[in-house]
């Protein structure tokens, strides 16, 4: 047996200084060596864990062994055969958590960097779009049934592929001006460029779906008009896009941005560009984002990129329990925005003319765990202090639109306004009716919502076929 | 894209464009409003839904040109399109029997309220509208509002702190003299929060349709957020309709001027004592 190189193949990145005054992309991928080097790290174990560990089961040994042969139409054929959103999922993916955690090679923690093999391939397929044939399997014979996608994010978009594939017909309606989701309007140009986002939209139409943008489901039809229409079924996939706040004094100031706001004015309606794009953002010098997951990883960056001086990122817990991706505190610590912990805001000061101008917070201490296993944070009184803050984004996690259940005959919802289906089919209660991603687990990874898209297809096919 | 079938000016500066859209055309309710772009690299901006043709398929909105949108949307020409055209969204307007109903309208609201007076009118109410235009020249719609409302009542003149040629004067000569069952104000964020104040004392329910600024409209970004009886609600999914008196109006005028410059808040704002002055 040959000897195990444990040396992972790092990847570029830009400067932390100079990327934090630009939107372009951090990571810069692989050159072809390292691409090739990392990918005969592989030993092409019989077990193949990493298929297990994907929550859409791509064919990684696959991919991987034909990109070290230098075969590069079949290393895009191997990946996209399960998988329509190579470019977005190699880039956006905690594969430290799924694929890579479960690498043969991790129990000697060198685990093959898969996230950045499959981007090299999807990036590869993308500047090379004539050499690849379209996907492999055969066409299937139309089934005449139609199916109605809502919401054309991670969830909408493969169950879209996947069911136009089987022979169905397939509409997606999109409520915003552009198909995606929280791919556009949520994370930003730096991690996951818009450009690639559109290319897989392309190529999920390229393969028969249609789109229709402008269509805010619940109001321009409901579900039960979709269903009496000529839809056989329906598959919600509206994501998670209502953003929480948290009920204390001042939080109406100008000044205090959900994060879905601060993001959906950068990444969505480009306000990095103005004025050659005309949405403006009022960006002030010193930011405070409130939260510790990847939301406000993201905005603290994005804030950064538009001009901030300081951004603080206040988290009530300690580090080790941030939500967040290590990478991307990681990048935002190397990138200079200042993390404070174990503080949480109690209110927000006006300028007297409706402006935010500071912060009051109050320090916390790690007490019990608490439901999710993590230590209760608990305020240690009489700590509280100032923030001198003149922008502030709250990034506390969002709950679903309420408009489709609200809308819709005979769905179930949890208290937590998430719709009830079946994990392992999607199917909710009501008839024809089935649903995906965070409309159904709360805002979680892109990948988890594809992983539901996926067997949400196949009940779907199953269904339609009986 | 949503093609232009036509356009007309309706006073200096206010416009009334019919769009084709047939889905939403037939949809549309009293109140409700669609999300407009001119073009790829515009704002999401809401319009307020003036009129519709189910049969033709086409929606009408009337805005008013006060800055980057509303100017280039202006520049369009009947037979051009705009990029984005999203709706019916928000809830429709409260309608029902309610007896007597004032309407207050004020600039361009004179021509959006028009679905609400015809279904306020459906349902059976007595409706008399105060409209105000700055001139007698620039006067608008109001052969419109006159045929459909029992009584109208018309002011010109500034919108000057005496009062004079203001639509308060009269609505409080009415409310003085007879029974009113409700208020509904379209209108200036400052028009709606005097409106309110003048109708409290005499404890006649009063309904506003506000418009702040919004992004996606669909209750996503929260940049709509008004408070309402010291609740935080989203304009574009709990309103744009909310109990005038409940309503924080010196945070919503504060939040509308979010991105306006301090000269134009200056010049514009400054007459009313507004919150931000």
């Amino acid at each position: 047996m040959p000897k195990l190189n444990l040396n992972r193949v790092e990847m570029p990145r830009q400067d932390p200084i100079e990327r934090g005054k630009n939107f372009n992309e951090v990571a810069l991928g692989y050159s072809e060596e390292q691409a090739i080097e990392e990918a005969s790290r592989c030993i092409q174990c019989p077990k193949r864990p990493c298929v297990d560990g994907c929550p859409v089961n791509v064919n990684i040994p696959e991919f991987i062994a034909a990109l070290r042969e230098g075969d590069m139409p079949e290393a895009v054929r191997a990946l996209k055969g399960k998988n329509s959103l190579p470019g977005i999922c190699g880039r956006v993916c905690p594969q430290e958590t799924q694929c890579e955690e479960v690498c043969t090679l991790n129990k000697k923690e060198a685990p093959i960097a898969i996230g950045r093999l499959e981007r090299y391939v999807a990036d590869w397929e993308r500047d090379h779009p004539e050499a690849v044939e379209a996907p492999n399997e055969d066409p299937q014979k139309p089934t005449g049934k139609r199916i109605a996608v809502v919401g054309s994010g991670p969830a909408g978009l493969t169950v879209a592929a996947d069911l136009v594939k089987m022979g169905h017909s397939v509409t997606m309606f999109e409520a915003l001006h552009v198909a995606g989701g929280v791919l556009m309007y949520g994370i930003p140009e730096f991690r996951l460029p818009k450009e690639i986002v559109q290319g897989e939209v392309h190529f999920v139409e390229s393969l028969g779906a249609e789109l229709i943008l402008d269509s805010v489901i619940g109001k321009i039809d409901t579900v039960d008009e979709l269903l009496g229409n000529g839809y056989d079924a329906v598959f919600l996939g509206t994501g998670a896009g209502l953003p929480m706040f948290m009920k204390i004094p001042g939080e109406n100031l100008c000044g205090v941005y959900s994060s879905n706001e601060f993001l959906t004015r950068t990444n969505l309606m480009k306000a990095y560009l103005y004025p050659e794009y005309d949405t403006p953002l009022e960006m002030g010098k010193r930011v405070a984002v409130i939260g510790g997951g990847n939301v406000a990883m993201d905005s603290a960056r994005c804030a950064l990129r538009l001009g901030a001086r300081e951004v603080y990122v206040i988290y009530r817990r300690s580090e080790a329990e941030m939500p967040a991706r290590r990478e991307e505190v990681e990048n935002a610590m190397e990138e200079g925005i200042i993390f404070k912990f174990l503080t949480n805001p109690t209110g927000f000061l006006s300028d007297g003319r409706g402006w935010v101008t500071a912060m009051e917070c109050i320090r916390m201490e790690l007490g019990e765990p608490d439901d999710s296993g993590r230590r209760r944070p608990v305020p240690i009184p009489g700590s509280d202090f100032v923030i001198k803050v003149d922008t502030v984004v709250v990034a506390l996690g969002t709950t679903p639109n309420p408009l489709i259940a609200s809308t819709t005959t005979g769905l179930e919802t949890t208290r937590w306004g998430t719709v009830v289906a079946d994990e392992s089919t999607g199917k909710t209660v009501k008839d024809r009716v089935w649903a995906g991603g965070d409309i159904v687990t709360g805002a979680a990874t892109v990948i988890s919502a594809m992983g539901a898209g996926k067997r949400a297809a196949a009940d779907i096919d199953r269904f339609l076929k009986e | 894209m949503y093609q232009i079938l036509s356009r007309q000016n309706l006073a200096p500066n206010i416009h009334q464009f019919e769009i084709a859209a047939p889905k939403i055309a037939k949809k549309a309710r009293p109140g409700q409003f669609v999300i407009l772009m001119v073009d790829e690299k515009g704002e999401r901006i809401p319009l307020t839904i003036a009129g519709w043709d189910r049969e033709k398929g086409s929606v009408t909105i009337v805005f008013n040109e006060v800055g980057t949108t509303t100017h280039k949307l202006a520049d369009l020409q009947a037979g051009e399109a705009v990029f984005s055209f999203a709706g019916p969204l928000g809830v429709p307007a409260e309608i029902d029997n309610f007896g007597t109903v004032i309407t207050v309208t004020v600039g361009y609201s004179v021509a959006t309220i028009v679905p609400v007076i015809n279904a306020l009118k459906e349902a059976g109410n007595r409706v008399i509208d105060i409209m105000r235009a700055p001139t007698s020249d620039t006067i608008f719609g109001e052969e419109r509002l006159g045929s459909i409302t029992d009584r109208l009542v018309v002011v010109t003149g500034d919108a000057s702190l005496d009062g004079s040629g203001f639509v308060l004067k009269p609505l409080e000569e009415i409310l003085k003299s007879e029974s009113v069952d409700r208020v509904i104000t379209i209108g200036p964020v400052c028009v709606m929060r005097l409106v309110a104040a003048t109708t409290r004392p005499y404890g006649v329910k009063t309904i506003a349709s506000l418009n702040p600024i919004m992004v996606d409209g669909t209750g996503m970004c929260g940049c709509c957020r008004v408070t309402v009886g010291g609740e935080t609600k989203f304009a574009c999914v709990d309103g744009p309709e909310f109990d005038a008196h409940e309503v924080d109006w010196q945070s919503l005028m504060a939040r509308r001027c979010t991105y306006a410059s301090t000269e134009q808040t200056l010049a514009r704002y400054r007459c009313l004592d507004c919150a931000q002055w």
